[in-house]
């Protein structure tokens, strides 16, 4: 694989999790996570189905409240901010949904402009549009610019999704299972697109997923959400290394021996 | 996202500080009183979504015209149609116009038209909202720093408020056709001393009840509905009782609302 072009800075860690606890009554899903995201880097969060992951970035997001423990982003401790305040770290953070939650009554080009119109004041008609193609070429999805998301596939959705996030220039992105139910040539078309956001944006990012390719194309480190914890961190390599039934599973099933 | 569960990881269940279920009652009434509370915050702070709430607005409007228009219509000639009888053994048929428009004003046509609109534009509301909670678009509004409740919630309040008054007042002149169509074909009214016995029979203070009172409805049907789809469980399941929820909150609330009024109305009138 190609080295990619990027600096992580390890003493800057643009997210920072402390023993953060979540449950849904006696459902116990975050029992205790330690994380950081250091600026720059890619981090790809795995675990099965149910662990919690989205709970984890929609805490993130503020999205959620957690019940015990602290998540710091960009130095503001999000559960505890006004809702002005809120919004405005929300501005520095891009969240693509697991299933892209395109907004279905609004074309492509509305989907596109309606976070940028309602946060950057003062732009004119040309600003708009020239910002919209922009993101859209980002994603290599010009032609659907008066397409319905009814019109379109998943995988177009998906970018769709980023294009959406992207169009505010977010520090930080949080893609939800960027390539779940897609084709392997897609797939990667995202994985690279997710590399060139980082690199031309240079921002740090969370990639919840259950793809290894996947994990192994953008992530710089994995972690993997097992019973609540963070038990496993490192490269994708120190990850799998080792004997733990309930990791090699995770191996097993996407490279098939 | 409004509800919270602050409670630690392996707390004991918390003690009900009445029954469970009463504490659930009081604890989803604050939570109405607060989404309702939130729209009075926030209805008056710019930016305004203009072209939504216009959009909301010919929605409404589109959505209820024709049902209103047949059900305005036939109201009128089926109620003339059945006062008659009664008015004829005091062979007081020349009041039927009289009767008519009061009756429109002052209770058919805003009940008609409300009863329809949370039929038709309440559901729709419920549904539109819930299946925006449910495939999370709402959720994506938040973390664009969008404000959903402005664009989604406030927007839709405004045009059923501003939306149904106005078809309140259609539905009363739809009616009021009805009932000449009826009573010139049976008792051969010229058109002019129709409207002379509507106008004389209606006071000022008819009008205007009957205009606050849809007023209400229209914020009722556009609240409720707001207020169900918005907090709708996931799930396709979520979304039809969002829908559901929507259309028989709102008639409930229309009818005790209506009740209140007439209490409201007859104290203003013997003052
Ligand atoms: N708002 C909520 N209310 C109640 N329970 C919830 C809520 N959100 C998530 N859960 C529960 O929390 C658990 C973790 O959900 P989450 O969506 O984070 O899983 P996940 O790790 O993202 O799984 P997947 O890989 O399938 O997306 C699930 O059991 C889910 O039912
Ligand atoms: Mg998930």
């Amino acid at each position: 694989m190609e080295e990619k072009n990027k600096t992580i800075d390890r003493d800057n860690a643009v997210i920072q999790i402390r023993d953060l606890k979540k449950s849904f009554g006696d459902l116990h899903v975050l029992r205790g996570v330690d994380l950081d995201i250091f600026k720059g880097e890619n981090l790809v969060v795995l675990g099965r189905s149910g662990t919690g992951k989205s709970v984890l970035i929609k805490i993130i997001a503020g999205l959620l409240k957690p019940d015990a423990g602290t998540v710091t982003v960009m130095g503001e401790d999000v559960a505890n901010l006004k809702p002005k305040e809120l919004d405005k770290l929300r501005l520095k953070i891009g969240f693509s949904f697991q299933n892209s939650a395109l907004y279905d009554s609004m074309t492509v080009r509305e989907n596109l402009e309606f976070p940028l119109v309602r946060n950057v004041r003062d732009l004119s008609r040309a600003d708009i549009d020239s910002a919209v193609e922009e993101v859209l070429e980002n994603v290599g999805l010009s032609q659907t610019i008066n397409q319905m998301p009814s019109e379109l596939s998943g995988g177009q959705r998906k970018r769709i999704g980023i294009a959406r996030t992207l169009i505010l220039k977010p520090e930080i992105m949080l893609y939800d299972e960027p390539t779940a139910g897609l084709d392997p040539i897609t797939s990667i078309d995202i994985n690279n697109l997710i590399n060139e956001v980082q690199e031309r944006n240079h921002t740090s990012s969370i990639i919840i997923t259950h793809d290894l390719t996947c994990a192994k194309m953008t992530g710089d480190r994995v972690a993997m959400l097992l019973d609540g914890r963070f038990e496993r961190q490192g490269t994708f390599d120190e990850v799998f290394s080792t004997d733990d039934e309930r990791v090699k599973a995770f191996y097993d099933y996407n490279f098939i021996q | 996202m409004s509800k919270t569960n602050t409670k630690p990881d392996d707390a004991e269940p918390e003690k009900p500080v009445i029954t469970r279920r009463l504490d659930q009652v009081f604890l989803d009434l604050n939570d109405v009183a607060q989404f309702v509370a939130r729209f009075f915050r926030e209805v008056f702070v710019p930016p305004y979504e203009g072209k939504e709430i216009i959009r909301q607005c010919y929605a409404v409007g589109y959505k209820s015209l024709g049902l209103i228009s047949l059900t305005g219509f036939i109201t009128g000639i089926v109620f003339t149609n059945q006062s008659r009888p009664s008015l004829a053994e005091f062979g007081a048929t020349s009041w039927l116009p009289s009767l008519i428009a009061i009756a429109l004003v002052r209770a058919l046509a805003p009940l008609v038209t409300a009863l329809i609109a949370s039929g038709k534009v309440g559901s729709n509301i419920g549904a539109e909202l819930g299946s925006m909670r449910v495939t999370e678009q709402i959720d994506a509004m938040e973390v664009s720093a969008s404000n959903p409740y402005k664009f989604l919630v406030v927007t839709r309040v405004l045009a059923t408020t501003v939306t149904i008054p106005v078809l309140t007042m259609y539905t009363t002149f739809v009616g009021l056709m009805g009932a000449f169509v009826n009573v010139t074909m049976v008792e051969q009214t010229s058109f002019s001393s129709f409207i002379q016995a509507v106008f004389g029979a209606i006071t000022y203070l008819d009008i205007f009840a009957s205009v606050v009172k849809s007023f209400f409805f229209g914020f009722t049907i556009g609240m409720v509905g707001s207020y169900k789809g918005y907090n709708s469980s996931k799930g396709t399941e979520g979304v039809g009782k969002a829908a559901n929820a929507s259309v028989v909150t709102s008639m409930f609330l229309i009818f005790i609302e209506e009740l209140l009024s007439l209490q409201i109305v007859n104290a203003l009138r013997g003052g």
